[in-house]
């Protein structure tokens, strides 16, 4: 049987359709299936990066949910920065800012800064980079514990001289044949420690308004 | 008994004769992006494998209802739904090998070697047969995928298995073996370059075993022009 046009055109239309809502039919169902899964995951995943750079005894709060939105402008990054506070009873313990370090040898580095509340930093983690393999990311804690040459280190003044790579005067090693990445961190982590004592009080004091996006059910 | 060959030419033709890594050459930004760890390319054949098998399966499932207009729309339909369940899944329960493979989940929709056989076997066989190819060009997929992350890891970084707890979970951390200590990573090997050489090396490799094979059968037929088909079933 030979169809016009017409109703052949019609006809694949709406086997088309057809497919088109049984197959969106399938991947949402499996979304609603995963989602709280994929929130919790992405949780957990937040809260092992948090307590690998604040030790998970010295605060009682639900961290990931005493957190602030900053604007981008606070930290001169195009896109708003994250804190997570830590509190025990009440008082303020420490403070997780995710900052970006946009001049890396290859684009944003992602990082997540911890900083107690006498200045000195209690850890850094790259949380997400695109660097050279074998050489710029050493910044990974997996790769090498370079990132953790952070730790404890304070910052004297605003222009403290001490908080650059070794090539440039500073008390930070670069990594043989990648200083820029390493520069980039540097850079990143003390603006953001410069920032962090200048609006300490603002920090702590605000209320929590980025609760609602990352609340996570408790059947998990 | 003819169904039984056939198995075994469709085992022949995915594994080796037409491997859609080796020969077709299909799907190769995925092949040489991720293939930097085993465990990645592991990860990576693994999904393709099931969206193989299950876009097959589904393609083959409704040949009868699909005109041939508009079986291309309904086949890229399908095997994105495969894929975006997939990512959905791996985000779900293997988090870790889900942000080391990234990018590269969607990527598996453009794999050409999943709509070729969509195409070129599965619209035109019955279900099983069809399942059968896609798991064995699924197979040959992942078996390429395998020795390619392990060439470049053993050459990369001295590893085998770095990172399996991404994918199989905490215990899988005392599969990872240091084969000897690099202090800087020959970069050349994880870099997308070193992933071309192996490659052209894994090419070579098969087509002179091809040779060797060729020359000690007594020559019965002339040789035509061959060209990689990647549709094998048409003469």
């Amino acid at each position: 049987m030979v169809l016009s046009i017409k109703t052949a055109v019609s006809r694949n239309a709406k086997i088309l359709a057809l497919f088109a809502i049984v197959c969106t039919a399938i991947v949402g169902l499996v979304h609603s299936f995963t989602k709280d899964r994929i929130i919790f995951q992405q949780q957990q995943d937040l809260l092992r990066n948090l307590n690998s750079i604040i030790a998970e005894d010295s605060y009682n709060n639900v961290i990931y949910q005493d957190c602030l939105i900053l604007p981008g402008t606070a930290l001169e990054t195009a896109s708003s920065q994250k804190v997570y506070r830590a509190r025990n009873n009440d008082e303020p313990i420490a403070a997780a800012i995710t900052t970006v370090a946009p001049d890396g040898y290859n684009g944003n580095i992602e990082l997540l800064i911890a900083i107690n509340v006498n200045g000195s930093v209690s850890g850094v983690r790259t949380l997400k980079h695109q660097e050279t393999p074998g050489l710029g990311d050493k910044i990974e804690v997996r790769k090498s514990d370079w990132i953790k040459s952070f730790n404890t280190k304070r910052l004297a003044n605003k222009n403290d001289s001490r908080w650059l790579v070794k090539k440039d005067g500073g008390m930070f090693d670069q990594f043989t044949g990648a200083t820029i990445t390493p520069r980039a961190v540097v850079k990143a982590v003390r603006s953001t420690v410069i920032y962090f004592n200048e609006h300490q009080d603002k920090l702590f004091n605000s209320a929590s308004n980025c609760q609602n996006k990352d609340s996570v059910k408790e059947t998990f | 008994m003819k169904l039984n060959e056939e198995y075994k030419e469709l085992a022949w033709q995915g594994l080796w004769k037409n491997n859609p890594g080796i020969v077709q050459l299909l799907g190769l930004c995925p092949l040489l992006a991720v293939t930097s760890t085993l465990t990645n390319a592991i990860g990576l054949g693994l999904a393709t494998l099931f969206v193989l098998i299950c876009s097959n399966a589904t393609v083959s499932a409704i040949r009868h209802w699909v005109p041939k207009e508009i079986r291309i729309p309904i086949f890229v339909l399908i095997i994105a739904s495969f894929v975006t369940c997939v990512q959905l899944l791996m985000n779900a329960y293997t988090f870790g090998l889900y942000q080391s493979l990234g990018i590269f989940l969607p990527l598996i929709v453009t794999n050409c070697a999943i709509i070729g056989r969509a195409e070129a076997y599965a619209s035109k066989n019955p279900i099983k047969q069809a399942t059968f190819d896609g798991l064995m060009m699924g197979l040959g997929f992942l078996l390429i995928l395998m020795l390619l992350g392990t060439v470049r890891e053993i050459l990369g970084q001295g590893t085998l298995f770095d990172g399996a707890n991404l994918l199989l979970g905490e215990w899988a951390s005392i599969l990872r073996v240091e084969l000897f200590h690099l202090d800087s990573q020959f970069l050349l090997a994880i870099l997308p370059p070193g992933a071309f050489i192996v490659m052209g090396l894994f090419i070579a490799l098969k087509n002179a075993i091809d040779d060797r094979v060729a020359a000690t059968q007594p020559k019965t037929e002339n040789t035509e022009i061959s060209r990689v088909r990647v549709n094998f079933d048409e003469k």
